[in-house]
């Protein structure tokens, strides 16, 4: 490649931009197989963020991300430039950021280190998140023993912008200037994606032994400095100032300058000594490798700069020229290769010179072994649907709700007035509106989904039913679905069972894909989550987006009232062998059973359901009466804990006459939803017509829940257990 | 028209809102940045939410020494009315353009939920246009609203009628509950609460429109 030895210099540019982190290099020959194209899809996966047109000439970008090893490490810090890094993949695209979602993963709350993590994470975000002028309007909270040591932080970003501002991360121009953005930079979050996010943690003993000398490898965030960032970006789009733009985030300035020039086929001069510094007697490596927060590059033309540098002072950020867009050099055979040069001075010594390609896209490319792991097959025939004892159903279903209100109160969900179904739910519904976009009518919504549990058992089909999960959360704020991002957390990719999962996983999501007409936009794969050598369960978390052509009204919530008719919508009964299998449940982990199969994935079950529900829902939303007043998916906890948390949230109670016992109680497969109807013959009519299964279960009254002669529980008991549940866990009461 | 101007300082992030608020309810609004000296020939001036100049020191600490704040205090200082929406309360305090302070949240987190307030006064610009006890559903969203005085400021709040909203259920630890106040000639006021956040049933409650509707309708009688 070089046809020499690299100086150390650039050995350590190779070293950071050849990790895991920064070149799926264990993972990008599965990733091929996802399918990532449909005709409203404007900006694929290999970009800052996928951008679908959501019509009336607004684009939506969406983006998800890992920030798991550094949380792990300094959860507030490492939680808090999560959310930043990903604010910037959305704005440099040209839009401006409206969402922001957070999957979170922990080990269980007996721990204090956990309970410490969870404080950590959740302040962290909601620090960053809140300041920066983001809303977050949901997540996932997940505990289980396998996160014990190493945490899950994944973070979705949604943001809008016209069309017509669409920015590509791309240097082209001999002459341009590449001008820094933003802050100074230090020598924090060195190495940040080699020796933190591409590595396991050492200790088998959690917290005594995790690994504090990688603590200066986590970044340090000012939300400040960011919100001021955006806006001057922006505002930097809008007056056409720039000819490219990429956000500096793993492996820092190296990253940014050969990904813009080796997409531009250009070469680039940079010189070490033009970039703002922090700290004194900093070495050419640290600052070309600093994962330093809240900064940009632009491409720019000289003659734009003074302009530039007028908005960036007008918002307070530092502007300065560290690099030359220059010619591709001409090669002995005639070939032309846009070099990557580091120099001391513009006009200085060159201390690296490397093609830009080869830093950004030749790193190997891995296909690691994968074998199914030996025990799978007992596993699977440990299934507690066929032996384990009934007990307490009641005690169970109470031992399931939980509210994490008290996470999501500490997030500004509402900000830019856009907010109709926020934290809590289903997903979560906002109206398609922001300053500097079109006028438009319409609503996007958004769900992340994962069952780790399911894809322990069997990560094809598991992955397979999240994606419908998130298909079917989408339909309870009427949204339909049009684009997939997924966050691939995996273990050490050097055990072959775990490339198995991989594998495995990115098959059935695939499946899942092509069955529901979804294109993949984007994604983040994060390996090595592991500790004393014990990998977590396959997480791969999928983040739904899905557009509402009409929303002037609220969709109905779960609060069912006096006198309704509640009914389950879709196929009453699993596909497959097992009609309510509950291999992966809530119900049977919380049992310790952690064996047995799941339900099938059969797409052609689930589509006529999943538009029907979505059409209902739109119609409220777009203003039309109809008679649904409730809706609900079945999913974590079956359909028990789907009617206590509607039941809870109405007061109102509902009895059930007739379940096929403990199994449709706490049986989970994606595709059922429970709704409420104030005219029970006209919905069925309506559901008949559209030949989606439909089952009356019973009427809205009393103060109790009674399920089939199984459960029998006083609502006030389930209000109280779900509203106490997570701050009694976390010993905050 | 009633012109009504939104101070942005960097940092600021409600500014947007409050300014969409106001032109649903048919007045016009001008983003004036904290830089500005003068805020122009306006009715009205917003310190809208958000986090001004990072809130770093304090919430609102370093915003009062910005160049606009001087137009501001004068714009008060000749009854003009000015209304500060969380951080715009916090940094009217640090100003002295309203009396108390707004202290971290007694259960030491950010909160993010509706609230319910009762009217106390309607001598305010912000409230001249609502009922003595009427309850009203508006959101909080903030880390440092618990509002604190000493006795001698509160004796003097309750003697002057500067207790414009109070919280139902109290949120957040402030004394007496209290949600908004107001100068002693009702021409500043500040708030907690978003009003601006509750313009419309699609976002969840309307019933902030009284409020701003009092605000921007300003000379308007009392109904």
């Amino acid at each position: 490649m070089l046809s020499r030895e690299p100086n150390p210099l650039e050995l350590a540019l190779y070293g950071v931009m050849w990790s895991e982190h920064c070149s799926y290099k264990s993972s990008r020959l599965h990733l091929r197989r996802l399918p990532s194209k449909a005709p409203h899809v404007l900006v694929g996966p290999g970009e800052g963020a996928g951008v679908i047109d959501a019509g009336d000439g607004i684009g939506v970008a969406i983006r998800i991300e890992s920030h798991n090893h550094p949380s792990a490490i300094e959860p507030y810090q490492g939680a808090a430039t999560g959310v930043g890094g990903i604010l910037r993949d959305v704005f440099s695209m040209g839009a401006r950021p409206l969402a922001v979602m957070d999957p979170l993963f922990f080990g269980e709350l007996d721990d204090a280190r956990n309970r410490w993590l969870v404080e950590g994470v959740v302040s962290g975000i909601s620090g960053y998140g809140n300041s920066v002028g983001v809303p977050t309007i949901g997540g996932e909270l997940t505990f289980d023993q396998c996160y014990s040591a190493n945490p899950l932080v994944n973070v979705l970003a949604v943001g809008a912008l016209p069309t017509n501002r669409l920015a590509l991360a791309v240097a082209s121009g001999v002459g341009n200037f590449a001008v820094l953005l933003g802050s100074s930079t230090g020598r924090d979050g060195i190495g940040g994606v080699s020796v933190l996010a591409s590595a396991g943690f050492a200790g088998d003993d959690g917290a005594a032994s995790l690994d504090d000398a990688k603590r200066p490898s986590v970044q340090v965030g000012d939300p400040y400095e960011e919100k001021r960032l955006i806006e001057a970006c922006l505002e930097l789009l809008d007056l056409e100032l720039v000819v490219g733009i990429q956000d500096l985030g793993g492996a820092g300035l190296i990253c940014a300058t050969c990904e813009t020039a080796a997409k531009g086929g250009v070469g680039m001069d940079v010189d070490v000594t033009a970039v703002p510094q922090r700290e004194v007697g900093m070495a050419p490596f640290e600052v070309m490798t600093s994962e330093s927060q809240e900064r940009m590059l632009a491409i720019v033309t000289p003659e734009n700069f003074d302009a530039v540098k007028a908005v960036c002072d007008k918002w307070e950020i530092r502007a300065n020229v560290v690099g030359h867009v220059v010619e591709p050099t001409t090669m002995p055979d005639g070939s032309t290769v846009g070099m990557l040069r580091v120099r001391h001075g513009f006009d200085g010594e060159v201390l690296a010179e490397v093609p830009a390609s080869s830093l950004a896209d030749d790193a190997p490319l891995y296909d690691r072994p994968r074998s199914r792991p030996a025990d799978l097959d007992a596993v699977w025939a440990d299934d507690p649907t066929f032996d384990e004892p009934a007990g307490d159903p009641a005690a169970d279903l109470l031992g399931l709700v939980v509210d994490p209100a008290w996470v999501y109160r500490q997030y500004d969900s509402q900000l830019f007035l856009n907010t109709v179904v926020g934290p809590g739910r289903d997903a979560a519904l906002l109206r398609l509106a922001g300053p500097g976009l079109p006028a438009s009518q319409r609503g996007f919504a958004v769900s992340t989904d994962s069952n780790p549990r399911w894809c322990a058992l069997d990560p094809r089909v598991g992955t397979a039913l999240t994606v419908a999960e998130g298909v079917a959360n989408l339909a309870c704020v009427g949204a339909s679905a049009k684009a997939v991002v997924n966050c691939l957390n995996f273990g050490n990719p050097e055990h072959p069972e775990v490339m198995w999962q991989l594998s495995e996983s990115v098959d059935g999501m695939a499946e899942a894909c092509d069955g529901l007409s979804l294109p993949v936009i984007g994604g983040n794969v994060s390996l090595y989550n592991e500790s004393g050598g014990r990998d977590i369960d396959p997480t791969p978390v999928v983040g739904l987006l899905g557009v509402v052509e009409s929303l002037v009204a609220p969709p109905p919530g779960w609060d069912w009232r006096e006198g309704d008719t509640v009914v389950l919508v879709g196929h009453r009964e699993a596909a497959g062998e097992t009609p309510f299998p509950l291999a992966g449940s809530r119900w049977a982990t919380r049992r310790g059973r952690r064996g047995g199969r799941l339900a099938g994935f059969d797409a052609s079950r689930l589509v006529s359901t999943f538009d029907f529900v979505t059409g209902e829902i739109a119609a409220v939303c777009a203003g039309e009466p109809r008679d649904v007043t409730a809706v609900h998916d079945v999913s974590g906890g079956g359909l028990a804990v789907a009617l206590a948390e509607m039941a809870a949230v109405s007061g109102l109670g509902v009895t059930v006459a007739r379940l096929a016992g403990l199994g449709e109680l706490f049986a989970e497969f994606p595709g059922r939803f429970v709704l409420a109807t104030s005219d029970a013959e006209a919905f069925m009519g309506r559901a008949v017509n559209a030949g989606v299964p439909v089952t009356m279960l019973g009427a809205v009254g009393g103060d109790s829940l009674h399920l089939g002669g199984l459960v029998s529980v006083a609502i006030a008991d389930i209000s109280r257990q779900r509203a106490r549940s997570l701050e009694e866990a976390l010993e905050l009461l | 028209m009633t012109r009504i101007a939104v101070v942005v300082f960097p940092g600021s992030n409600c500014e947007y809102d409050a300014a969409a608020a106001v032109e649903q309810l048919g007045a016009s609004a001008e983003l004036v940045f904290h830089s500005a000296t003068s805020l122009g020939d306006v009715d009205g001036v917003i310190l809208p939410g958000g986090f001004a100049h990072g809130d770093y020191l304090r919430p609102g600490a370093l915003a009062r020494f910005s160049p606009v704040m001087a137009a501001v205090t004068d714009f008060a200082a000749r009854g003009g009315a000015v209304l500060g929406i969380c951080n715009g309360f916090q940094v009217l305090t640090e100003a002295g353009l309203l009396p108390g302070a707004l202290q971290k949240n007694r259960g030491l987190t950010f909160l993010c939920q509706p609230t319910t307030l009762v009217v106390v006064s309607t001598r305010s610009v912000l409230t001249r246009a609502a009922s003595v006890g009427a309850e009203l559903v508006v959101p909080i969203n903030h880390f440092s609203g618990a509002y604190t005085c000493d006795d001698a400021t509160y004796d003097s709040l309750v003697a002057h009628d500067q207790i414009v909203l109070r919280y139902r259920d109290n949120p957040n630890g402030s004394r007496d509950d209290i949600a908004g106040v107001s100068n002693v000639a009702g021409n500043v006021v500040g708030l907690m609460p978003h009003p601006e956040r509750a313009m419309s049933t699609l976002l969840g409650s309307a019933d902030g429109r009284v409020l701003l509707e009092s605000f921007v309708g300003l000379g308007v009688a009392a109904r």
